[in-house]
């Protein structure tokens, strides 16, 4: 039994202790701007929070919370989120169960399947994508965020390979008994498939909640931002110049600019712990093939 | 009489370009359709948009109007110096964090793998996997703020090793360290937790057979674990060669300054400004198609040879 032997013991105990160690590193600069955030401006400012708050307060939030363009941001991101991730998932979701078929009941699925992976290998490109939504005068709507990525043709290959994995007898049970695909779609596969569906809804909601640069070139009304894209021009954009005297005056920002920091990364960590335990599913459904 | 057909054409193996057994159901084509017609018109349309890279593309002519000028862009993009600067910015940014996020990881799953305290395991794994998830945006923030000439890196290293401040974003070397590093901060997690699931797919039989043998940990993972993750880490290593070009733009983006735009500028972020930023539609098309084919024959030769000598197919 190796677990036994001294030298592997001694390793065993440095090795928990350095894994435990960069992990906490990983956070720790996360944390130490969350002390930040909850520090008092002089304190932020003058460079004394280290890892615990100095003058605790929660002024730099409710300040944040005060901001309308903030709030008007943040109504924007629940709204694309919220609407982007349904309507992505119902539509990867039906067209995988369409090509989750053998090319014996649909004879075109290999051909569609090309058709979707084209897109995941080749792209126009910025300037060809930011004409078309010009042309479509969606400039200032929110459909400019949410249509262009809607179809995900990794996401769909994900469902698709899932739903290769339901028992064909169910759906076999329900043509007998006079169902169509629709009907099969909807009554056993959808609710079959429940926790892979959560997984892939819960991919796409951290890419709309994080997803900046549509919004960026998309918005030009500045109430039309989503936080990320607010949040870009707010906390990168305004400090790209370290050292002048802009950056100086800028300071007085600093718990401001924190707080927005964990407000915008709030919602993700929230949904952190499920994404976590669904992501090895998600790795199972991706490479488990028959 | 339809039965008889079908029982005979069971016993005779079906030939190709024969009428097949079932009947093609019409609704399947229509449950594909809402993401036909979104790709056709948000893929597939700026994809023919390309042509623009061999136009002059002014606004007011439209794509049918503009004036051809054949491969003028791509003339002067290869003529110019700048140009070349970027290609190898991009490469030197790719290539760095492609061999990094594949040895880090991979050693931090083996390792991962020794800790038999399950706790300790999956809180270390929730710790190092939460940056990937986080934006740029919201990692940029923090990195400005945390490597600031008066940020908590500075000050640290000012008090401990009595050095002046790192301009780690306004200086050209060490913003490339930044890069670099910073990507290995937010995606080595990812990695891991793919390398520790194909490490729990080996067959514990092998180990205790090697236990028998007396074999100690280590040789156990030098003739057990290593095989065994082979053939998952040429896959995974093949298929990050499709993106040797892609930099990274949310990253970079979010953290240059036009002072380091010499050592720090991208294909990506250079086709922004071009393009969206200083209007030069054709050209900054031509740089994107530059990197899209490039791109895309990376990606097909990987994907055959994952699939040659791995098996390995995504549908």
């Amino acid at each position: 039994m190796y677990h036994k032997t001294i030298p592997y013991r001694v390793f065993s105990a440095f090795n928990n202790v350095i894994l435990l160690v960069i992990g906490i590193l990983c956070l720790l600069p996360m944390f130490h701007l969350l002390m930040v955030s909850l520090s008092s401006s002089a304190a932020a400012n003058g460079g004394l929070v280290t890892f615990w708050p100095k003058g605790f307060t929660f002024e730099a939030y409710a300040k944040t919370f005060d901001n309308k363009n903030f709030l008007t941001a943040l109504w924007v991101a629940i709204e694309r989120t919220l609407l982007g991730t349904a309507l992505g998932l119902f539509v990867n979701a039906i067209a995988a169960y369409a090509l989750s078929k053998d090319t014996r009941v649909f004879r075109a699925r290999n051909m569609y399947l090309w058709y979707f992976v084209i897109t995941m290998l080749f792209s126009g490109g910025l300037i060809p994508s930011y004409i078309l939504i010009l042309k479509l005068h969606l400039i200032n709507n929110l459909m400019a965020l949410i249509l262009p990525g809607l179809v995900a043709a990794y996401n769909m290959i994900l469902l698709l390979n899932f739903f290769r994995t339901v028992p064909k007898e169910l759906e076999e049970a329900a043509f007998m008994d006079g169902s169509g695909h629709l009907r099969s779609f909807f009554s056993i596969y959808l609710p079959i498939s429940l926790p892979s569906l959560a997984t892939v809804g819960l991919f796409t909601m951290v890419g709309h909640w994080n997803a900046y640069f549509d919004g960026l070139i998309y918005m030009k009304d500045a109430a039309k931002l989503p936080l990320a894209s607010f949040m870009q021009t707010l906390i990168v954009q305004s400090d790209m110049t370290s050292f002048d005297a802009a950056a100086i005056a800028n300071m007085s920002q600093r718990t401001l600019r924190a707080s927005q920091i964990f407000i915008g990364a709030l919602p993700i960590l929230i949904v952190y712990p499920f994404l976590q335990r669904f992501f090895v599913k998600g790795v199972v459904i991706g490479a488990v093939k028959e | 009489m339809e039965n008889t057909i079908n029982s005979l054409e069971l016993s005779t193996p079906p030939k190709a370009g024969k009428r097949r057994r079932y009947k093609q159901p019409w609704i399947l084509h229509f449950m594909v359709l809402p993401a036909v017609l979104l790709s056709f018109v948000f893929s597939y349309i700026p994809m023919s948009g390309v042509v623009m890279a061999f136009q002059d593309y002014k606004a007011r002519l439209g794509f049918l109007h503009s004036p051809w000028v054949g491969f003028k862009h791509f003339h002067y993009m290869f003529s110019n110096d700048y140009f070349v600067k970027i290609i190898g910015n991009t490469l030197l940014f790719a290539s760095s964090k492609i061999v990094l996020n594949l040895i880090i990881p991979f050693a931090f799953a083996l390792l991962l793998n020794e800790v038999r305290n399950m706790g300790l395991k999956r809180s270390v794994q929730t710790l190092v996997y939460l940056p990937h998830f986080l934006s740029w945006v919201t990692l940029s923030g923090i990195l400005i703020d945390v490597l600031g000439q008066t940020g908590i890196v500075n000050q640290f290293l000012t008090s401990v090793f009595g050095i002046q401040p790192i301009f780690f974003l306004g200086d050209g070397s060490w913003f490339r360290i930044t890069i670099v590093v910073s990507d290995v901060w937010k995606e080595f997690g990812f990695n891991t937790i793919v390398f520790l699931a194909a490490l729990s797919g080996i067959n514990p039989a092998l180990y205790e057979a090697a236990e028998v043998d007396g074999a100690t940990r280590w040789k156990q993972t030098m003739h057990i674990t290593l095989p065994s993750l082979l053939p998952m880490l040429i896959v995974v290593a093949t298929l990050a060669m499709g993106n040797v070009l892609n930099a990274n733009f949310d990253q970079v983006f979010n953290l240059y300054s036009p002072m380091i735009y010499q050592q720090g500028d991208i294909i990506d972020t250079f086709v922004y400004r071009e393009g969206l930023l200083s209007g030069q539609f054709s050209f900054a098309t031509a740089v994107g198609l530059f990197k899209s084919v490039i791109s895309l024959v990376l990606i097909v030769i990987s994907y055959r040879i994952a699939y040659k000598f791995a098996g390995y197919r995504i549908f």
